[in-house]
């Protein structure tokens, strides 16, 4: 049933593509907001493994939260998945294993992998707490979409009924400190947002067909 | 096995259409034929007259004659023309959509392909409604053929074994879109195709074809290889959808494979010589992709 | 007239009813039901849940078990009616003759409507429903003009529920094999239309080509806006012409022809999407729901919320507009 790694790209200039049978999507404006260039640079030579630590946690926290965001993953709850925000110097890798499921920090992202999503931060963090329709989105310009399409449908539908606010778990493990780079955050991709919302909703739905 | 000849479902020349059951009244060795309109009720007043004379043909050739009624009922003439097929035929009336199971009222009839019937509880209660005769859907894999036959032994089973598979019916007539008519003056030009429209993949490579407001198969479904295992099921009929071919040829080489006196093999041979060139498959048989063509053993269920 | 809202995941029914509707329809997660997609759909458990959400703010549940049951596996679909009923559901929507029998003899006093999936399209095929099973309410299949559906009301002893706004279907539902005929797969059987996991694209010298299984379904240049090879909606060639052969790729709104379906007697409106997300749900049902408060309160409907939804190249008033045959 899945498809080979290699199947699918999704790279072409203007051409936007789902994995559904329900989306053609013409997002002529994408919202896409990368971090601007200098924080991206500022982040580079951070050590990963401090961070590492604080991933972990915060996946903790979430499998602890969403216990059913694995479950219903059902058949494909196992799946490696590679997250590569296009503005940050670093990837993740999620591995699905039930009761054993891992967020990995990784310098650029392991060849083995059922799947890759890469896009801006902004976008991958909207499509997990729920604010942008995935069809909408997932597939965008500003996303690109490579492996296995029942597994990508899987996290992506598991991820929408979860509703994680990956802001607010990490933020909250943090304390105070946290919470004030959450808010500052959210300022930032919240303008921002607001610009790239309307161009969202106003074509969403519009373009799904069976 | 006994063998069905389906109705036309292309917009043939009237004559064409009478001369055509005339010769399988005269020639073809077929138990039952079905007669009528089943694509679309436009097309239908080109038929009314010769409809008489041809069930008379092939009933004194010795025939079985079912009159096959719309499969996709929207319009208030096409109800009139269901009901009154219903009620008034003297003749053993196959149904392909629901509607006429509210005229028929227990009496016995037939079901047409394009009548949901996958599974027993369905089978079982259409046959309690009267069903004597099904053909069974296209769609159905082996498995549940063979399920089907076991649960309703009392009912004639029937499986769509020679000509291009019915896929998909719709308001929409893609003939008249084709041709940017609309249709309500469609100007019959799906009359141009006998065998359907060829539609293929932008790379040319064979794939549909359209018949006005159906859409078939490019392939021409084909289970001459598949008749020991259908009447081992207990399936008593196999139906042979009418195309722009010799369809007596395709009859006797049914017939002879059915009666033991041609091998699969050769069978198989003569068909693609009688069908020149047009690919044939199995896959919904065999509970595959429908295009496709497979030898060996079906695979099973699900 | 009632609001009827999808919801393939608990959050998206919680979403849904929030957001404005009278009643959500779901259903399980398995071949029971026609969005048999990964990651999609509800356990009993989450069912019940569900149920009990949408109960205490006064809105209903629709379960869909509107595959048809497969030969020799049936206790799957009697299971999910089963379910269905001790989840508290307030009606079953259901396409089978087989299994709209088993509901009715086992559960005679839960809701039956017959889903679209029926294909159940004039008074007639409504009447056998509605006095073999006692149907309340039927689902048109997306084929009828809204004189049609006018006709169908006066003369229907149920409730008429049609679709007003996303996916659609050009084939009348229920009939349809061409998914399975290019990959084995179809709504009918597996509750899934040319699925993901047959589709793949190439990029072949700047152009992409959707494929479904082995068959090309679409190409599209640089710059052209590529499409999810559904394949009533991809590209084909003809000695006629070559193009959107069934259908372009168009999803329905209907928005606009809200007072005029209120006027054919309609009971209740459909919106398509049980595999979108929480955002689609809530967008969509929150204008439906706003242009409904206004049409009753006999505003105009309001053409720029509206437009929010319609606005851009892809959507069609369907077959409600009889021109589209």
């Amino acid at each position: 049933m899945s498809l080979s790694l290699l199947q699918l790209k999704y790279k072409l200039d203007g051409c936007i593509y789902s994995s559904r049978e329900d989306a053609i999507m013409t997002l002529s404006n994408t919202p896409a907001t990368a971090l601007p260039p200098l924080v991206s640079l500022a982040l580079r030579p951070l050590p990963l493994y401090p961070f590492q630590l604080f991933l972990s946690a915060v996946l903790r926290r979430i499998v602890q939260q969403h216990p059913r965001m694995f479950e219903r993953l059902g058949s494909y709850a196992g799946k490696r998945y590679g997250l590569a925000p296009s503005d940050l110097p670093f990837a993740f890798v999620l591995d699905t294993a039930p009761q054993a499921a891992r967020l990995t920090v990784v310098r650029s992202l392991p060849l083995r992998l059922d799947a890759r999503i890469s896009g801006p931060l902004q976008i991958l963090l909207g499509m997990v707490n729920g604010s942008y329709d995935g069809d909408a989105l997932f597939f965008s310009r500003a996303i690109v979409v490579e492996g296995d399409m029942e597994a990508v449908l899987a996290l992506r539908n598991a991820v929408d009924d979860a509703g994680v606010d990956v802001l607010q778990e990490g933020a909250s493990l943090l304390g105070p400190p946290g919470r004030f780079c959450e808010a500052l955050l959210r300022e930032y991709f919240g303008g921002e947002q607001k610009k790239g919302l309307s161009s969202v909703s106003r074509r969403q739905g519009e373009t799904s067909w069976n | 096995m006994k063998l069905t000849l389906g109705p036309v479902l292309y917009n043939w020349e009237p004559d064409a259409w009478r001369d055509f059951y005339f010769r399988i009244a005269d020639e073809a060795p077929v138990d039952a034929v079905c007669v009528g309109e089943v694509v679309c009720s436009k097309r239908l007043p080109f038929f009314q007259d010769p409809v008489p004379e041809v069930v008379e043909r092939l009933a004194s050739a010795g025939k079985e004659v079912l009159l096959s009624s719309l499969a996709l009922v929207t319009l208030g003439r096409e109800r009139k023309q269901t009901a009154s097929l219903a009620r008034e035929a003297d003749l053993l009336v196959e149904v392909n959509d629901i509607t006429g199971l509210t005229h028929l009222d227990g009496r016995p009839h037939a079901i047409g392909p394009y009548v949901n019937v996958y599974n027993e509880a369905t089978l079982s209660w259409l046959a309690r409604n009267g069903a004597r005769r099904v053909c069974l859907p296209p769609e159905l894999p082996a498995s549940s053929i063979e399920a089907l036959a076991k649960c309703c032994p009392d009912v004639e089973l029937e499986v769509w074994s020679f000509g291009r598979v019915p896929l998909a019916i719709s308001a929409r007539c893609y003939h008249a879109r084709l041709h940017k008519l609309t249709k309500d003056n469609c100007q019959f030009v799906c009359g141009k195709d006998p065998d359907g429209l060829p539609t293929d993949t932008l790379d040319g490579q064979s794939f549909l074809a359209v018949n006005g407001v159906q859409t078939l198969s490019a392939t021409y479904a084909n289970l001459i290889e598949n008749i020991a295992d259908l009447a081992d099921m207990g399936v008593v009929s196999c139906r042979l959808s009418p195309q722009a071919v010799d369809m007596v040829a395709v009859a006797r080489i049914f017939r002879d494979v059915a009666d033991g006196k041609l091998g699969p093999e050769e069978a198989q041979h003569a068909l693609e010589l009688v069908c020149d060139g047009t690919t044939f498959s199995n896959g919904f048989f065999k509970g595959a992709c429908g295009a496709e063509y497979r030898t060996g053993a079906p695979a099973g269920p699900g | 007239m009632e609001l009827i809202c999808p919801a393939g995941t608990p959050a998206s029914l919680r979403t849904a009813v929030d957001a404005g509707a009278d009643a959500i329809y779901c259903g399980f997660r398995n071949e029971t039901n026609a969005r048999n997609f990964p990651g999609l759909n509800f356990s009993p458990e989450e069912l019940t849940e569900g149920v009990q959400y949408a109960h205490f703010r006064g809105a209903k549940v629709l379960v869909a078990i509107n595959t048809f049951p497969r030969a020799g596996a049936l206790e799957l679909w009697h299971k999910a009616v089963d379910d269905a009923v001790a989840a508290g559901a307030d009606a079953l929507i259901l396409c089978d003759i087989g299994l709209m029998a088993y509901a009715a003899e086992h559960y005679p006093g839960t809701r039956l409507h017959v889903s679209v999936q029926a294909a159940a399209a004039n008074p007639d095929a409504i009447c056998f429903y509605v006095e073999r099973f006692n149907a309340k309410r039927v689902v048109l299949p997306r084929v009828l003009s809204i004189p049609e559906i006018a006709a169908i009301t006066r003369a229907s002893a149920c409730e008429v529920e049609v679709f007003v706004f996303g996916g659609l279907c050009v084939m009348a539902e229920g009939r349809c094999s061409l998914s399975s005929y290019a990959t084995g797969l179809s709504p009918n059987m597996n509750g899934v239309c040319s699925p993901a996991s047959h589709v793949s694209y190439e990029n072949a010298g700047g152009t992409v080509v959707s494929r479904l299984g082995d068959f090309t379904i679409n190409k599209f240049g640089s710059g052209e806006p590529a499409a999810y090879p559904t394949l009533c909606k991809g590209r084909f060639q003809t000695e006629v012409s070559t193009g959107y052969i069934f259908e372009d790729p168009v999803s329905l709104d209907a928005a606009t022809l809200l007072p005029g379906l209120r006027d054919a007697g309609v009971t209740a409106l459909k919106i398509e999407g049980r595999q979108r997300s929480r955002a689609y749900i809530e967008n969509v049902v929150r204008s439906f729901r706003e242009a409904l408060s206004a049409m009753e309160q006999g505003r105009a409907v309001p053409a720029g919320m509206l437009l929010a939804m319609s606005e851009g190249q892809s959507n069609t008033l369907g077959a409600y507009r009889k021109t589209w045959r």
